[in-house]
């Protein structure tokens, strides 16, 4: 029997027995549709966090000098204290390596923290206050929706101009123009010069509640002490310009607070890779749990359609004993119950491919995690599906093509 | 006279020479055939009798290639096929042999026309010969225009000319029944009767396994076995 027959009669016989097949490829369809959700979920925010997260709003080839690393899976207390005990960066040092490096960047300062900012009666609640110097927009990527960034004038005679995020407009203003308004931000009246296209939000956190104003206006003793800044932002032109940026950094921030060779940095240069790396820490354990509720539920999965099988191989002994005695041989009655076991799991595989796109658009569309479908895990689905199908027919199958035609006539 | 070792004649179909059928039933050896040395030639209509026991059944396995002999002979079409395995037993079912079962046997869910293509789906046909072949053996039972129903829409007579046209739809050498009027009322037997007469007339070689001496009053040739060896071998006037 050639193989497209065995595949039209498996079909066919999938189509008369819908309920039966239904619950077999159950199993199969949990675990295709489980393994393309969980997938779509990680490699949605593999993407985001490399794509979007990382180019964009980290900035493409920046780096950040930091007292220390902003991402920081499970470190130790010691550690963490250690850290605590560092120098803080000054303003002295961003001067210094502003006139230090060689290769062309652009820098910005940068300190932030939570603060409230009101408009008359309204007030928007733990905002970012960010005090920056003025190129702070052009490496983080923030384009304006409205208005104008502040120049490096404004910047340097400390004006009393903010940037407002659009969470931020939205909750003081509503519809109104926020352009000209003054708002207050501390004790500081603060008037508005634009406001920043909407960012959306990463895992749930939103990327809009944020105000920027001039690093040395006002505000900036609400962030940090006088002369300190949280990080000195540096982005060059291309990669190997960046690792060079780096190391002068480095050497710079060395000589400036007299470390010896042996001693190790006592500052932290971050960049958008010790991120990623933060998150490849994450993933890791998702790529390890992943693969198991997968495979319990394929196995499972297996296990149905194997039973499933065995029964429809003592139910059909009579019509095996029949093709037999037709003609069919061994590989025939084999080939026809693999291929429809074969096909019930391909079947549950394809179910579970839609379901686990149409579960990768609910997560999307209803949860912070930014779930993407790999076309990768579609044709793994299908695949393991399948092969689950054929792993799970060879006992089965084999006994069909094994049985004795005379008694296989005989049994009622 | 046959002997080991001889080439049947070209016109014999049938050939057992000292066939054997030994089975062992936990540890008891039950002899169901005794050395059964049987000819039949083309176009021969041959009943096959015997009370339950007498080896009938077995015989009727044999020569149906779904069984192979302790010892003996078997020729089938100037083919030796007691020696073959199981996958050339096969093709020679496929091929040599239309089986006629007293329960039918169809698949209940195909139609008419896709049951009596199931031997060309083995023997490798495709598609459109395949529905081509079947029509006309469901015509040549007088079933043209009953393809398209399946079995539960059919008589029991009908459905054993359905079990008729797919046996003769790969042109066999014989046709082998094993009871094929065991489950139907005396008038549609007779239908099925006049079937095989026609059959016989227009040249198939036919073989019925019977216990009915009325069924097996329309065959030619009546052997009968007992203990699992030929008690008798009679020609019957038509």
């Amino acid at each position: 029997m050639p193989l497209f027959e065995a595949l039209r009669l498996a079909l066919q016989t999938i189509r008369t027995q819908k309920l039966k097949s239904g619950f077999s490829l159950l199993g199969v369809f949990i675990g295709v549709a489980s393994l393309i959700g969980a997938w779509s979920i990680v490699n949605g925010v593999n993407r985001y966090m490399t794509e979007k997260f990382a180019q964009t709003l980290f900035g493409v080839n920046t780096f950040q000098l930091r007292r220390r690393p902003m991402f920081t899976p499970n470190v130790p207390d010691s550690v963490w204290r250690a850290w605590a005990r560092r120098p803080r960066i000054r303003f002295s040092d961003a001067e210094a390596l502003n006139a230090g490096f060689t290769v062309p960047v652009i820098t910005a300062w940068q300190s932030s923290e939570n603060q409230t900012v009101s408009y008359r009666d309204k007030q928007a609640r733990d905002i970012e206050l960010t005090a920056a110097s003025e190129r702070y927009f052009e490496i983080k990527n923030l384009r304006l929706a409205l208005g104008r960034a502040f120049t490096a004038q404004e910047n340097r005679s400390g004006a009393a101009v903010v940037v407002l995020g659009d969470a931020v407009a939205q909750r003081l203003f509503v519809d109104r123009s926020p352009l000209d308004r003054s708002v207050r931000i501390g004790g500081s009246a603060y008037r508005v010069i634009g406001v920043v296209e909407k960012q959306g939000s990463v895992l749930g956190f939103p990327l809009d509640r944020f105000v920027v104003v001039p690093a040395l206006s006002p505000a900036q003793n609400l962030v940090n002490p006088p002369g300190i800044l949280d990080a000195f932002l540096v982005k060059a032109q291309s990669e190997p310009e960046m690792r060079l940026a780096m190391d002068q950094a480095e050497g710079i921030m060395r000589s400036r607070r007299h470390l010896r060779p042996r001693q190790d940095d006592n500052f932290a240069l971050d960049t958008s890779e010790g991120v990623q790396r933060f998150w490849a820490g994450i993933s890791r354990i998702l790529v390890v749990v992943l693969p198991g509720v997968v495979l319990v539920s394929l196995v499972i999965g297996g296990i149905v359609i194997m039973n499933i099988m065995l029964m429809a191989v003592a139910e059909r002994t009579r019509e095996i004993g029949l093709r037999k005695s037709l003609g069919a041989r061994r590989r025939d009655v084999l080939r026809q119950f693999l291929a429809e076991s074969a096909a019930i799991a391909t079947v549950g595989a394809a179910f579970g491919v839609v379901a686990g796109i149409g579960l990768t658009f609910l997560i999307a569309a209803a949860s912070p995690l930014p779930a993407s479908v790999s076309p990768v895990s579609i044709l793994l689905g299908v695949v393991m599906g399948a092969g689950v199908g054929v792993v799970a027919g060879v006992y089965p199958a084999s006994r069909a093509a094994r049985l004795d035609p005379i008694a296989a006539l005989r049994q009622e | 006279m046959f002997r080991t070792g001889d080439t049947p004649l070209p016109d014999i179909i049938i050939l057992s020479h000292k066939l054997t059928r030994a089975y062992d039933m936990g540890g008891e050896v039950v002899r169901a055939l005794q050395g059964v040395s049987l000819q039949i030639r083309k176009n021969e209509y041959v009943a096959v009798m015997g009370p339950s026991g007498s080896g009938k059944s077995t015989l009727m396995n044999l020569i149906g290639c779904l069984d192979t002999p302790t010892s003996g002979e078997y020729w089938l079409n100037g083919q030796k096929v007691s020696d073959l395995d199981d996958d050339e037993l096969a093709r020679i079912r496929n091929k040599e042999i239309g089986f006629v079962f007293q329960t039918f046997n169809l698949l209940p869910r195909a139609s008419a026309l896709h049951n009596v293509e199931l031997p060309l789906i083995y023997a490798g046909a495709g598609a459109r010969e395949r529905r081509a072949r079947a029509a006309r053996a469901l015509e040549r039972v007088g079933l043209g225009d009953r393809m398209e129903h399946r079995p539960n829409e059919l008589s029991g007579g009908q459905r054993q000319r359905v079990a008729i046209a797919r046996a003769l739809v790969n042109d066999p050498s014989i046709l082998l029944a094993d009871e094929p009027t065991g489950n139907l009322d005396s008038t549609t037997s007779a239908d099925i009767m006049a079937v095989f007469r026609e059959l016989h007339r227009q040249g198939q070689t036919i073989v019925m396994v019977t216990h009915e001496h009325d069924i097996a009053a329309h065959a030619a040739r009546v052997v009968t076995l007992r203990d699992g060896l030929i008690a008798s071998d009679q020609l019957q006037a038509a």
